[in-house]
């Protein structure tokens, strides 16, 4: 217990310290307005990619359709923050669009997600795009293929710092509690977590279900962030941009997939001009670390302060 | 409606091209080889230069073609796939997304993201046959398909490589125990797949009349609904599938869908796997553990 309450202060600590540091550096205007700007885009794909690694890295399958989701959350925080433009209304939408995004996963997910196999990657490839086709198709309710322009910027980048840190802390703590160590059986051997108990379609359905909320989160800080939707923005390329992170940062790592998210995020801003190259750059080191580093970069290593201070109190004896 | 029966025929024809090299890879190494779809793009600019810069017979670049293209698909797996043939499926998968990127972004790299014309190699007749009408062009398409088929079946089911093939697929380890290659076996079905997606690509060129890098995303992606349709593994399945698919997208556009057509396509695949996960000519195996 007492280890455990000093690497909650410390985690307290970091965090706080970090967020310090950020706010000091942008209320004195050191980092500039086009750095806060990516700075809050990377925030946008660690939630993202901690998305993607809860299904692919924790559980085991294979999901291509985050950008679908992200679409969801997307459009409803763009639809209901055109009705009701204030911060309540920002929040309801982020609501309704995890509410949305939760049944279209349950809906794909439990067809899919009965069966052995990697038909979950095909079938989520599919729904995503049949959510951008039904937004196409949508009207003036979604404004077709031209998107909604002009909503209000809701997300500054103490939220999205906030939301980030949330979403960590919650999806860590539920890969800890006994559900979660269900997941892990699961991505293990799934005949032997079967054998001992796991209803293993309903732990894979509910971990979809997790990731789908958490990028329909995604999604709505995005909208609040970007200010416009264009159904264009969430094609499968978006999907492979957050799976690259969650790959490279390493199988079944948050901490991992977060360091992923801010390299990356910064290696992007200098290879915007050359997109084309970006994508072959990527594609390759992918085919790479797959074949030499199957795990990730850090595979599941995480970094933790409870064994750095038992690693201490060990030493100390 | 007739006319529509017969144009869905077509890109039927097509599908199950693709589907059969989806379906013989799953079958042998239970990968859904997601770089399949880029074969067959790599095909339509392949049968796309041969015909432009060589001026070559369209029959004649149809055949170059498959055999680039084949040697392309054993090249891929060599290098990207045979690493991983021990590890998770996941990894497998990660890297056949990047093969698949690559393909596609390379091409965009070195070509440019705009669609070229792809060259008239056929000069296009009609012939009117009461109330249908077809076209040279397609007649070609379903001649050439349908020919291909029987051969891949004939290949299958009467020469000693398809009796590996199958071998291989039922269990690696015993056919390799009684003597077969299973490497060989393996790139052999890589080339055969990849062939038949080549030949698909030109085919498709010739009747669109466009060839660009990110063509083969969404064919991919229908041909691989139209295995698991047909009953992934199963070669006879994916050619039904294929032509099930393509008859229904025809249908979907017919009665005025066709804004959502693609959307029809992974509907079925949803339908199916709540439905009947085998596919039609499936059989439910029940796994030993």
């Amino acid at each position: 217990m007492k280890n455990n309450i000093k690497s909650i202060i410390a985690w307290l600590v970091l965090v706080s310290v970090i967020f310090g540091i950020l706010s000091v550096l942008i209320s004195s205007g050191l980092i500039g307005f086009y750095y806060v700007q990516i700075l809050m885009g990377i925030g946008i794909s660690i939630i993202m990619a901690l998305g993607t690694n809860l299904v692919l890295g924790f559980s085991g399958q294979f999901s291509l359709g985050q950008a679908g989701f992200m679409a969801i959350g997307a459009y409803a925080t763009a639809i209901m923050t055109k009705a009701n433009p204030t911060y309540g209304g920002f929040y309801v939408s982020i609501i309704i669009g995890c509410v949305v995004a939760a049944l279209v996963a349950l809906v794909v997910g439990i067809p899919t997600l009965r069966l052995k196999g990697d038909y979950l990657a095909i079938a989520t490839l599919g729904v995503s795009e049949i959510i951008r086709i039904a937004i196409i198709n949508g009207g003036d309710f979604t404004n077709g293929a031209a998107g909604l322009t002009g909503i209000l910027p809701f997300t500054n980048w103490s939220l999205v710092f906030f939301f980030v840190v949330g979403v960590a802390i919650l999806l860590l703590n539920f890969l800890r509690s006994s559900f979660g160590r269900q997941v892990i059986a699961v991505r293990e051997n799934e005949i032997a977590a079967e054998s001992m108990g796991v209803n293993t379609t309903q732990v894979k359905v509910t971990v979809f279900v997790i990731a789908a909320i958490v990028s329909s989160i995604a999604g709505s800080l995005y909208v609040g962030y970007i200010g416009t939707v264009v159904p264009k923005d969430f094609t499968i390329m978006r999907s492979i941009d957050y799976l690259i992170i969650a790959v490279l940062g390493g199988l079944g790592s948050m901490t991992g997939t977060i360091l992923a998210a801010i390299i990356l995020g910064f290696l992007n801003m200098f290879l915007q001009n050359f997109s084309d190259l970006r994508m072959i750059i990527y594609s390759l080191a992918l085919i790479l670390v797959m074949v030499f580093r199957p795990g990730g970069l850090l595979g599941t290593w995480e970094l933790t302060f409870s064994s750095f201070f038992k690693k201490k109190a060990k030493e100390s004896k | 409606m007739l006319q529509q029966l017969v144009n869905g025929l077509i890109l039927g024809s097509v599908y199950a091209l693709i589907a059969l090299g989806y379906t013989m890879v799953y079958g042998i190494i239970k990968l859904i080889n997601f770089a399949h779809g880029d074969l067959y793009m790599m095909g339509a600019f392949i049968g796309y230069y041969l015909i432009n810069s060589f001026q070559l017979n369209f029959f004649l670049a149809l055949i170059l073609t498959m055999v680039l293209t084949a040697c392309l698909g054993v090249l891929i797996e060599f290098l990207a796939y045979r690493p991983l043939r021990n590890s998770t499926k996941i990894a497998a998968l990660i890297t056949a997304i990047g093969v698949s990127f690559f393909l596609e972004y390379g091409m965009v790299y070195l070509f440019g993201a705009n669609t070229r014309a792809f060259p008239q190699a056929l000069e296009t007749v009609k012939y009117n046959l009461g109330p249908i009408s077809v076209t040279n062009v397609q007649l070609t398409i379903l001649g050439v398909s349908i020919f291909l088929m029987v051969a891949l079946q004939f290949i299958v089911q009467k020469t000693k490589m398809g009796k590996a093939m199958r071998a291989v697929s039922v269990d690696s380890d015993a056919a390799q125990l009684m003597g077969i290659n299973v490497n060989s076996t393996i790139s052999f079905t890589f080339a055969l797949g990849s062939a038949l997606a080549g030949a698909a690509g030109v085919l498709i060129g010739l009747y669109y009349n466009s060839v660009e890098p990110l063509m083969g995303m969404a064919p991919g992606i229908k041909a691989f609904v139209a295995a698991v349709l047909g009953g992934i593994g199963i070669i006879p399945g994916a050619a039904l599938g294929g032509f099930i698919i393509g008859l229904l997208e025809t249908l979907a556009i017919t009665i005025g869908l066709s804004s959502y057509r693609d959307a029809v396509v992974y509907g079925i695949l949803i339908v199916i796997l709540l439905v009947r996960p085998a596919g039609i000519l499936g059989k439910n195996v029940k796994e030993k553990v």
